[in-house]
Parts: C-alpha cells; sequence; structure tokens
C-alpha cells in the first residue's frame, strides 16, 4: 500500500518565532490591523510504501520524531492518506 | 596531541580551524571527511562552523546524520572530546550530545560582530587556563545562536557548572543589551555533564593570532593543550 503523509512542523507556542513576529508587524504595514499572531512552520509532504495504515503512522512518527522536528522548539502533527 | 577537524559540505570554518591548530598551536591536525568512518586516531574532535547541508530543514540537523556522526557520538559516549564552534555546536545539539537547541537570533539578523564572553568556570578543558570572571572578545557570525533548553534542562545545566561562558559587556557585566541574539540567561558556550563534549557560538579560531589583530580566543586553545598535558602527565 502507497501512502502520502502531511506533515506540519510548528515552532513551539511558548516560544517566540521571530519570523512570525515580523510578519505580523507587516500585516499592519499593508493594511490589516486585524490580523495577529502570525507563526510560521514547515509543512512536509512524503510518499512511503507500507503493509497497513498503522506501520505506515509509525514510520512517519519515527521521521518526525528524529529527524523533521526537534521537539526541544517543535511540535508536529500529520495527516495520512491512501494512495488509490 | 592529535586534532580531527570533520569536514562536512557546506562546512567554512574548517581551514580556520586547522591552520589554527596546526600553525599557531603547533599541533598535528587532520581533516576527517563527513563520509568517512575513521577518526584516525585523533585525541580531539572538532565540528567547525559553516553552514552544513546548507542548513537545510534545521541548522546540524541533517548533518547529524552524516556517516563520521556515528564514530563521534561513539568517541563521546567514551568520554574522548570533542568541540563544536558554531555550526559544529548546533550538530552537537542535534545529535543530543550537548543539552538545548540553537533558535533563531531574536532580532532575526544575522549577526557578524564581536562579542565579549565571560568565562563562567575554570573547571573545563576549554578555560582550564582562565579564571571565573575573566572576560574575552570573540567574533561570533551566526543567523541562528539563540541558545535555549526548557526550564528544568537550564536548571541543571547551571547546577552542574555546565555553563563555559555568557554574554557580557567589556567589564564583564550580562544585560539583555550584551545579549546578541536573546540567548537564555545569556548563555554563548556549554558542555555536557560529563565535561568532554563542548560547545559555543563565538569563533576562537578567528581570534587567535596577532595579525588578526585580536588573540583572545587564544586561550582557549591553550587551555585545551595545558589540561591534556596535565592528564597525560597524570
Amino acid at each position: 500500500m502507497k501512502f502520502t503523509a502531511s506533515i506540519t512542523i510548528m515552532p513551539l507556542k511558548a516560544l517566540l518565532d521571530p519570523q512570525g513576529k515580523a510578519v505580523t508587524s507587516s500585516m499592519k504595514n499593508l493594511g490589516l490591523p486585524e490580523i495577529d499572531n502570525v507563526r510560521i512552520g514547515k509543512h512536509v509532504t512524503l510518499e512511503l510504501e507500507s503493509g497497513n495504515r498503522d506501520e505506515a503512522s509509525k514510520k512517519v512518527d519515527e521521521a518526525c520524531k528524529k529527524l523533521l522536528a526537534n521537539p526541544i522548539m517543535e511540535y508536529y502533527e500529520f495527516q495520512l492518506e491512501e494512495v488509490k | 596531541m592529535k586534532f580531527g577537524v570533520v569536514v562536512f559540505p557546506g562546512s567554512n570554518c574548517d581551514r580556520d580551524m586547522q591552520h589554527v591548530l596546526q600553525n599557531v598551536m603547533g599541533q598535528k591536525t587532520v581533516m576527517l571527511w563527513h563520509k568517512d568512518h575513521d577518526l584516525q586516531g585523533c585525541d580531539f574532535i572538532v565540528l567547525p562552523g559553516g553552514f552544513s547541508y546548507g542548513d537545510y530543514l534545521r541548522s546540524g540537523a541533517i548533518a547529524r546524520f552524516s556517516p563520521i556522526m556515528q564514530e563521534v557520538m561513539e568517541f563521546a559516549d567514551k568520554g574522548g572530546f570533542v568541540m563544536g564552534i558554531c555550526n559544529g555546536f548546533q550538530i552537537l545539539t542535534e545529535a543530543t550530545l550537548l543539552p538545548g537547541a540553537l533558535l533563531h537570533n531574536d532580532s532575526r539578523k544575522f549577526i557578524c560582530k564581536n562579542t565579549y564572553l565571560r568565562c563562567e568556570t575554570d573547571e573545563s578543558l576549554l578555560t582550564s587556563k582562565m579564571r571565573v570572571g575573566q572576560v574575552i572578545k570573540v567574533p561570533i557570525a551566526h543567523g541562528e545562536g539563540k541558545f535555549f533548553a526548557d526550564e528544568a534542562t537550564i536548571q541543571s545545566i547551571e547546577k552542574n557548572d555546565q555553563v563555559l561562558f555568557r554574554y557580557c559587556d567589556v567589564s564583564g557585566n550580562t544585560g539583555d543589551a550584551f545579549n546578541p541574539n536573546g540567548a537564555t540567561n545569556h548563555i554563548a558556550g556549554v558542555c555536557n555533564s560529563q565535561r568532554n563534549v563542548f560547545g559555543m557560538m563565538p569563533h576562537p579560531e578567528r581570534a587567535s593570532e596577532g595579525i588578526l589583530s585580536n588573540t583572545d580566543g587564544r586561550i582557549i586553545f591553550e587551555s585545551i593543550l595545558n589540561m591534556a598535558e596535565v592528564r597525560i602527565r597524570n
């Protein structure tokens, strides 16, 4: 079975996100002062072959834990979809 | 003493480090290619500054899985000396050989300038010839150098005397105005709890020769040689 994973990695909520902060202030400059608290992370997509959904989920989780996200500064979540 | 400087794709301070170790400090120094699996009998491994793997994903995140890092991690686990400067520090935190992580500077700017560092402990290989409170001027050059760890980790680092240097002013006072990147507790360099792995964001290899008008960084290399000699004598 072939799966695609769609992974979102975000800076931990407690951490300052200087990139998001800079973008938030530019929202005001372009006339959208209603927009606040912009936070910027990463979006990763990948494909994998796996016997079943559980196994695929475990593999993606491992990839996130070991490489794609650093738990000291980031959290992640992902969605798996089977490619038919 | 035999030093090994690891070369990752994108390292750019590797030759400066080799020059200082070899030509300024007179030590045998070899370059270790990241794809190799052999530390060539080195006594001390340096992970140099630069932009390994273009800083893709996160600084140091991909370099940490380079083939040679397996040997570096085993070497460190057995008590071998490993030092990371700048990107090397980032790699060592990603490899969990050192606590914490290096985040984007608060200002979001890449900062390249001289900083003052206050020595926080003389109980380390890197600072064995320094006195606590001594101030040296060493340049930084990074965009992601804000040392961060959760509160419990910071407490344990502080309690175990693992902070090597803090950013300060010329007289040794710490404060937000002298903290270039927003580092927690103004931390510029740390060691692990076993005190054999070291990381610092500033570049002592850029401040070790008179021709560069700054020799303050040299005391770090002198400290390494000093304490290593004491160990060999005993």
